[in-house]
């Protein structure tokens, strides 16, 4: 039997929950080395071999090792076709250039201000930080704008890029899930009446909801 | 069939697209999107990109955005022509796919505010950027540059052996940024396996033909 394959970093992390909802999905089997960046073990120089930015995740099969969560994830996808949810990265190349649209969407235009307010408003106040109100304030309005296009895509398609649940959604799961769940923000997107639906259909998908209990999970 | 790309010659994101179709020997034909008159957030650029940015891109009758979908895109559709840039190898493809996104990921941020500074408003308004602005991003940018020559001690491109979308992925910002000021040529050529990688990168013909079709800072 193949071994299984490893992912490195806590659950917490919403790069290192990317990838695990990505493996869920896809029905891969993976074991998790949990990584504490509390005791800075992401900068160790062992692990800075195979993550050079000293950052979580990283990712291993049998015959590579890899970093940068949507990098891991199309590989994944692309490795297992058959697996899981099948259409995760398009079966066709038009839909794969619509797949590719969207997650550059996420990556470009909805992270940035996501990620800044996912970190502003729940992890600044854990590591009791200082928030920043100007710089929350600036990326809520353009966290607002790319929810404005967001909202009309998705009354034309049930998902992203299409009729199917791809990657280009599931990217959107980690960062939407810190706004909604524990800023206060769930009104960005259930306002929104079809941004609202979507959120409501990718969140309940049981892969996520397995990400969620492991988030949830006391540390061991 | 003729393909499309509506941009212009000063927006770095454009110009990803034009050395693409450039290397994949491809004919286009460029419609000129003012950015200095506000073109892009024109109600007809708006049904063409609904993030009001250039560039958007047509193929007969598939319509996308984001530049870097978009030569994923080319890049499948016109896998026989010109330039490989994206292996038919999972595994190789998957090293380049891992320097895509550190391009996307930690490059773009790294540079955008640089790019406004030194060369959008010298092209937009010929004005002078602030120079302790510029001063202030440039530690930041160097240490990244420290990964990049680490990587490029070890290979000689950044996807691998060959040239791929990983790299091109970064012309027009290096481009930009290094003929903008001899500091951030400086920068770049101080680091020897960065230095070789540029010089390599920016004399290939496809970029040598998009950057003199357009002389695209006549005049600045
Ligand atoms: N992620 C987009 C970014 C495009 C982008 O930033 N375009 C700039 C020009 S380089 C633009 O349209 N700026 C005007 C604006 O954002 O209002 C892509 O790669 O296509």
């Amino acid at each position: 039997m193949a071994t299984p394959v490893t992912v490195y970093g806590p659950p917490l992390s919403t790069a290192v929950s990317r990838v695990l909802v990505c493996l869920l999905e896809k029905d891969v089997p993976f074991q998790l080395v949990p990584i504490s960046m509390a005791k800075g073990e992401h900068k160790k120089p062992d692990y800075l071999k195979i993550q050079p930015f000293g950052q979580v995740p990283a990712f291993q099969d049998d015959e590579i090792t890899l970093f940068e969560s949507r990098a891991i994830c199309r590989y994944i996808a692309e490795k297992n076709p058959s697996k899981g949810t099948m259409g995760l990265f398009g079966t066709n190349p038009l839909v794969k250039a619509s797949i590719d649209q969207w997650l550059e969407a996420e990556s470009q235009s909805f992270n940035p201000p996501s990620s800044i307010l996912a970190f502003q408003l729940v992890f600044a106040p854990r590591m009791k930080l200082k928030q920043d109100e100007a710089l929350i304030k600036q990326n809520e309005a353009k966290l607002v704008k790319v929810l404005d296009v967001y909202e009309n895509r998705l009354g034309e398609s049930r998902y992203l890029a299409g009729d199917e649940f791809t990657l280009a959604d599931l990217s959107h799961l980690p960062n939407t899930q810190y706004l909604v769940e524990k800023a206060n923000r769930a009104e960005l997107f259930t306002s929104r009446k079809n941004v609202g639906r979507w959120w409501d259909e990718i969140s309940s998908r049981p892969s996520w909801k397995k990400v969620v209990e492991m988030q949830n999970a006391p540390p061991q | 069939m003729a393909i499309k790309v509506y941009g212009s010659m000063i927006s770095t994101a454009t110009l990803r697209v034009l050395l693409c179709l450039a290397e994949k020997d491809l004919d286009y034909e460029l419609i000129f999107i003012d950015l200095a008159t506000g073109e892009h957030k024109s109600p007809h650029m708006l049904s063409n990109n609904p993030f009001g940015q250039i560039p958007a891109f047509e193929d007969g009758d598939i319509k996308l955005i984001e530049s870097r979908a978009i030569m994923q895109y080319i890049v499948r559709k016109y896998a026989d022509k010109g330039t490989e840039l994206m292996s038919s190898d999972p595994k190789k493809m998957a090293e380049q796919s891992v320097w895509m996104e550190v391009e996307s990921q930690k490059f773009e941020p790294a540079t955008t505010k640089l790019i406004w500074e030194l060369c959008m408003k010298r092209f937009l308004f010929g004005k002078k950027g602030d120079d302790a602005v510029v001063a202030e991003l440039l530690p930041a940018l160097g240490r990244l540059l420290d990964v990049y020559e680490a990587r490029l001690s070890e290979s000689k491109y950044l996807g691998g052996d060959g040239f791929s979308l990983a790299d091109l992925y970064h012309v027009p910002v290096i481009k930009f940024l290094t003929e903008a000021e001899t500091k951030m040529k400086k920068l770049f050529h101080a680091r020897p396996h960065v230095s070789a990688w540029v010089t390599d990168v920016l004399s290939r013909p496809a970029c040598l033909k998009v950057f003199c079709k357009h002389a695209y800072c006549k005049g600045g």
